[in-house]
């Protein structure tokens, strides 16, 4: 029903899953102190949102919709165990990845942002491939407000902030004001 | 006696101040920020996640000798989940309009780091009435944190409060503040203010103990 | 009551540690079923009530609707609607006799999707109602297309031929303008953007003018799905 270059920039910019829905506000504030390790969880939670909209919609198309009630229980136990399994899947492929990956992985399974895109995705009835473009959309855009936050709290480093407001209260306020700049991306596709 | 009633009081009164678990832990907020460009839905969202919290608390602690280790976490989700559902049902059957507001947020109270931190730290660790009462506490603070963020945004970005304007006709509203940025700045200024209100505290009790050291 | 942290205990056979998850699961099943049943008529029928008030709303002088599916190249009076099924809603009047088409229609807006209902009447091809059912446009400008009765009201009796044209306030002349919102230009574009899409769409499988299905015996209270 909906267009899919929609889908994907409006999860991407336009209603950024961060800075505009406030999900995945717990490594946005804790991981964004590196610009690598940023870049690093973006990517894998970028991976483990499009399994879970795959998961997502073979659940909601086949199984829920004779129990749509078990629906929240199903998408945690799937996100659970992606996590689990790519965690696994790292280990065996790129232990050195595994290592500078270190805690990060695991913390994906309690991102919000990963239930949020199932969620989402279901109460507007996407289907399968509408459901990996908003996936994709909405992990890019996750990494990309990461890696913002990132970049500018490693500018703030070495600056002289004021002693009260360091810590989390400036990080909200900058995502407060990087929210404010995405705001202007509204109106993207109003092509009359 | 004195002493239990004291505990008893003091597990219930930490989480809505002293230990508030947004304003000072800064736990539970992720999927919250979103409900608060409004009064009525902060304190919708405050009392669903009350329910949850306390809910949860209580049948954690009662379960806690029962639940092997290994799979602590596991039956704690579980737990949280049916809550969340139930909580999800009732919502949508009694109050539609207030469930269509908050929309996907009410599933997402299952990610709400707090609850799962409060069920691992304390509620599989203490009796059922500290357990419950501190449940209490920390969702009070809670509500108490999202009412006022609520509070904020919509006095000033709408000029009403629960919906009854306050203001009058002339009023400019601040729109930015019912919109996403809106969340992210009150809430970095309200830490703001803690930070400062935290370190006024402690200098305040550091003078205190100076001047009982030089004997007064 | 002592405090302390989790009794020592030998570690647990795997059996124990699945004993515990299933029946863990099993009361959560339980009561997860017992909240979604006795709470389903109700939601169910908050839901019915929702959509009928939306349709009575866009079709004046409708007092009946059912839901029309379409389904193997032409649309068919059922409550029951598969997933990849596209549906309208049938207005009809006291009488029984049909007065028009509520068609659900979605498009993006400034913001995010806009959702709405608008009534059609083929007889005179005519827009005979709009409402907007969602919407996530800016406080106070964009969300003018629900809360300017002025704007709302311009649907109430307009022109679908060739398509629906939003001019600048004030200039509308032909009866198929209607005069955007100040301030909110590219929201009441999408609003008219979303329509005319809709409606090519639909135009094409519509059924002529004067043989629409007529109203069913049995009257559904408007079908819907459930969460």
């Amino acid at each position: 029903m909906e267009n899919l270059p929609w889908i994907f920039i409006s999860a991407l910019l336009v209603n950024n899953f961060v800075l505009t829905y406030f999900l995945g506000l717990c490594p946005f504030l804790g991981v964004s102190n590196s610009l690598e390790t940023s870049a690093r969880l973006g990517l894998a939670t970028t991976f483990v949102m499009l399994v879970t909209a795959l998961c997502a919609w073979v659940l909601n198309t086949y199984v829920l919709i004779h129990a749509p009630y078990l629906r929240l229980i199903c998408f945690i136990v799937v996100i659970a165990s992606t996590v689990q399994f790519i965690e696994m899947l790292i280990k065996k492929l790129s232990p050195a990845l595994f290592r500078a990956m270190g805690i990060f992985l695991p913390l994906i399974t309690t991102n919000c942002a990963i239930l949020g895109l199932a969620i989402f995705a279901t109460n507007r009835g996407y289907g399968f491939l509408e459901g990996i473009v908003y996936a994709l959309g909405a992990g890019i855009g996750f990494t990309l407000a990461l890696v913002l936050l990132a970049g500018l709290r490693e500018e703030s480093e070495l600056s002289d902030v004021p002693r009260l407001i360091k810590g989390t209260a400036m990080n909200l306020i900058i995502a407060g004001i990087l929210s404010m700049a995405f705001m202007g991306f509204a109106g993207l596709f109003s092509s009359t | 006696m004195k002493k239990r009633d004291n505990r008893n009081y003091d597990e219930l009164i930490k989480g809505i101040w002293r230990d508030n678990p947004v304003f000072v832990q800064v736990l539970g907020m992720c999927p919250m920020l979103a409900v608060t460009n409004s009064a009525i839905n902060a304190i919708a969202m405050g009392m669903a996640t009350f329910f949850v919290l306390v809910g949860s608390s209580f049948l954690v602690s009662s379960f806690r000798n029962w639940i092997p280790k290994q799979v602590r976490i596991s039956c704690f989700i579980i737990i949280i989940a049916t809550f969340v559902t139930v909580a999800d049902y009732t919502l949508l059957a009694l109050v539609p309009k207030v469930h269509k507001e908050l929309g996907a947020f009410i599933p997402l109270i299952v990610a709400n780091c707090m609850i799962l931190g409060r069920q691992e730290a304390f509620s599989s660790r203490h009796p059922v009435r500290l357990a419950v009462l501190d449940a209490i506490g920390m969702a009070g603070g809670f509500l108490l944190a999202l009412f006022s963020l609520g509070a904020i945004r919509e006095i000033l970005g709408d000029g009403a409060l629960f919906g009854v304007n306050l203001f009058g006709a002339n009023f400019e509203p601040w729109v930015i503040m019912i919109l996403p940025p809106g969340g992210f700045l009150t809430l970095g200024l309200i830490l703001l203010f803690f930070n400062w209100f935290k370190e006024k505290k402690d200098e305040f009790l550091a003078d205190v103990a100076a001047a009982e050291r030089s004997g007064s | 009551m002592t405090v302390g942290a989790h009794t020592e205990m030998p570690a647990p056979s795997s059996l124990r540690l699945v004993l515990t998850l299933a029946i863990a699961g099993l009361i959560s099943g339980i009561a997860i079923i017992g909240i979604y049943e006795s709470t389903l008529p109700t939601i169910t029928a908050n839901k019915a009530r929702e959509l009928r008030e939306a349709v009575f709303k866009v079709l004046p002088g409708v007092s009946q609707m059912q839901q029309l599916v379409y389904r193997d190249g032409e649309l068919v009076a059922t409550e029951e609607r598969r997933k990849d099924e596209q549906a309208v809603y049938g207005g009809y009047d006291q009488q029984g006799d049909f007065v028009g088409y509520a068609i659900p229609a979605a498009g993006p807006g400034f913001q995010d999707t806009i959702g709405l209902l608008y009534g059609y009447t083929p007889k005179d091809k005519l827009v005979v109602g709009m409402e907007v059912l969602e919407s996530r446009e800016t406080p106070g400008l964009g969300d003018k297309i629900y809360k300017d009765a002025d704007f709302v009201g311009s649907f109430s009796a307009l022109s679908i031929e060739p398509e629906i044209v939003a001019v600048k306030k004030g200039s509308k002349a032909r009866p198929n303008e209607i005069d955007a919102i100040t301030g909110a230009t590219i929201s009441s574009k999408a609003v008219v953007r979303i329509i005319n899409e809709t409606h090519s769409e639909w135009s094409e499988r519509l059924p002529r003018s004067g043989s629409e299905p007529p109203l069913g015996e049995t009257e559904p209270a408007g079908a819907g799905e459930l969460p």
